[in-house]
């Protein structure tokens, strides 16, 4: 059966900038949930779910060897850091926004993936 | 087999010291490598050396020279520091007065200048360096005359050079970050120039230890909450094999976490294309590297395979690009949402009856919205908002004016202020211009100067 599931409840992220473009980095903690996010987390659902933070386009990479996609958004961080008007200038956040995207995974792929628990 | 450990000491400018000293005292290091560096910090320095032109190097080199060097000296740990940012010459004389304090007459200083093409723009030009915008292909010419800085990323080469020639301490501009840590492992491990999988080795060694805790434990999106004593997390250390093949681990007695989980976030931390992360020296494969826990907080990273480097090095202009003003104001329960957008309104018909005219303008819910814009749900009746409107203007005066407009808002707008900081400063926007320049306009003038502490005037 097939399952909407957050990003946040299954992977890790981390962002970064270069210039006006940010980079976000999807990181899948097994084989078949890479599989998943390999067909689900394409470049144009990231760019939409981005919306106008994204005033150019969305590449994705498959970085397979850690399990990772790799999404290079350009021209989306307001000029870049210190030209930036917005309080996140250098796109540090973007990772969490990623992990806001809902995805639909089967039962299988989810096999060994622990509910995730913060503190609180 | 040869293999060497270095140490990371600094993420970036205004970093603690305290990891570096954990390095020194118990990382059992040869080297300490310094990114005080980042394209935001070189728009930082310029200000200041626009202000003052003795400045232009991070400020706090000096205190972290004074609190190194005592033990390093003691342990012949040597540093490399690209803290000289656009004046290396400044920071390396500072280096030097630290060393005398010391009564360290006979440390070698070395410094690294030629990165600096600020003044060489139009002659680059002249000579066939178009300085096309990387990203969007734009010409310079829609900023050419607002231009106030550039420099060109160096790679490891000088910096070996300088170790070569006896320096303890080397002090660079804009050498690429992860090049501060490839220069040791080449000047010890006694690889050739053309050794692509092993230089790319080092590349994404010294990649993952440049950001400092972001690789053992820092900013990790795991399970965060079980990492322990981020208060003192340790700073990266690596062993580095003549065979490329290396150890990362972090100094026994602190905090933080190593493991694969915790490295391959960092791996990919602001890179681009991951077939191709394009160093001075290597273009190295990021989708080679194999990293596998070897043993408590130790990940082994293998497989390193890299690229004959690239005929061109990136550049980075820096070009004036107005100012911003800046309004904050925070609005409590109940209705604080609609309060704050009320706030908005207002201020937008302010700014029109002042005369302000305002290039651009980002208006950000702080609470709910400044981070996840466009994909933040309308949230039930918040507890808090704090309105961030941020303009910018062709004028300074017109930034500065910006804010003043909302501060009688505190008695004459919606209810329930709840603190807000309006500061009154126009803030100067610098923009970013990523570039290319001909390595062979660039290397022949890099100059390599290494001398003691007391010889220098």
């Amino acid at each position: 059966m097939p399952r909407t599931v957050r990003l946040a409840e299954l992977a890790q992220a981390r962002s970064g900038d270069k210039g006006d473009l940010a980079n976000v980095a999807l990181f899948a903690p097994t084989d078949a949930l890479y599989a998943a996010f390999v067909r689900e987390v394409t470049a144009e659902r990231v760019r939409a779910h981005f919306g106008r933070y994204v005033r150019g386009g969305v590449e994705r990479f498959e970085v397979p060897n850690v399990r990772a996609l790799n999404f290079v958004l350009h021209e989306a961080l307001g000029g870049g850091g210190a030209r930036s008007l917005r309080s996140d200038p250098l796109g540090k956040s973007y990772g969490s926004l990623l992990l806001r995207l809902e995805v639909s995974v089967e039962d299988a792929e989810m096999e060994g993936i622990p509910p995730r628990h913060p503190t609180r | 087999m040869l293999s060497v450990r270095v140490g990371a000491g600094q993420g970036f400018y205004g970093d603690t010291v305290d990891g570096a000293l954990d390095v020194a005292r118990s990382g059992d290091v040869a080297y300490i490598c310094f990114d005080a560096l980042a394209e935001l910090t070189m728009a930082i320095l310029q200000q200041d050396r626009m202000r003052d032109p003795a400045r232009g190097y991070a400020r706090d080199l000096p205190a972290f020279m004074e609190a190194l060097l005592p033990l390093c000296r003691e342990r012949g740990i040597r540093l490399i520091t690209n803290a000289g940012g656009i004046n290396p010459g400044g920071a390396a004389a500072a280096v030097r007065d630290v060393a005398r304090r010391l009564g360290m007459g006979d440390l070698r200083v070395g410094m690294v200048v030629g990165d600096d093409i600020t003044a060489r723009v139009d002659e680059l030009r002249a000579a066939g360096t178009p300085f096309d915008h990387l990203d969007t292909g734009a010409s310079l010419n829609e900023v050419r005359d607002r231009v106030v800085f550039g420099v060109a990323y160096l790679g490891a080469r000088p910096v070996v050079e300088a170790l070569e020639r006896g320096a303890d301490v080397v002090v660079t501009g804009r050498i690429a970050d992860a090049s501060l840590f490839v220069a040791p492992m080449v000047h010890e491990l006694g690889w050739a120039w053309d050794d692509w999988d092993r230089l790319a080795a080092a590349v994404v060694l010294g990649h993952l230890m440049e950001c400092s805790g972001q690789a053992t434990g820092g900013n990790f999106s795991g399970d965060w909450w079980n990492v322990p004593e981020l208060d003192r997390v340790g700073y990266p250390v690596c062993e580095m094999s003549a065979d490329g093949v290396a150890l990362l681990t972090k100094p026994a007695g602190t905090g933080g976490r190593v493991s694969v989980d915790t490295v391959k976030e960092q791996l990919l931390y602001e890179v681009l294309d991951p077939h191709s992360y394009i160093n001075p020296d290597v273009v190295a494969d990021f989708t080679s590297v194999r990293l596998r826990d070897v043993g408590p907080d130790t990940v082994e990273v293998s497989g390193v395979r890299g690229r004959e480097r690239t005929a061109s090095l990136k550049a980075i202009l820096g070009y004036l690009d107005g100012y911003a003003g800046t309004i904050m104001i925070g609005y409590s329960w109940p209705d604080a949402l609609a309060k704050a957008r009320r706030t908005a309104e207002l201020v937008d018909r302010m700014v029109e009856r002042a005369g302000l005219a305002p290039l651009e303008q980002v208006v950000e819910y702080i609470g709910h919205d400044s981070v996840h814009g466009p994909a933040a749900p309308e949230p039930d009746d918040a507890n808090e908002v704090m309105l961030r409107i941020c303009a910018r203007f062709a004028t300074e005066a017109q930034a500065r004016r910006f804010p003043r407009l909302a501060t009688p808002l505190g008695l004459n707008g919606p209810p329930f202020i709840a603190g807000g900081v309006t500061p009154p400063q126009a803030r100067t926007l610098l923009g970013t211009w990523p570039t290319l320049v001909g390595r062979e306009l660039v290397e022949p003038g890099v100059e390599i100067d290494v001398a003691a502490a007391g010889e220098a005037g």
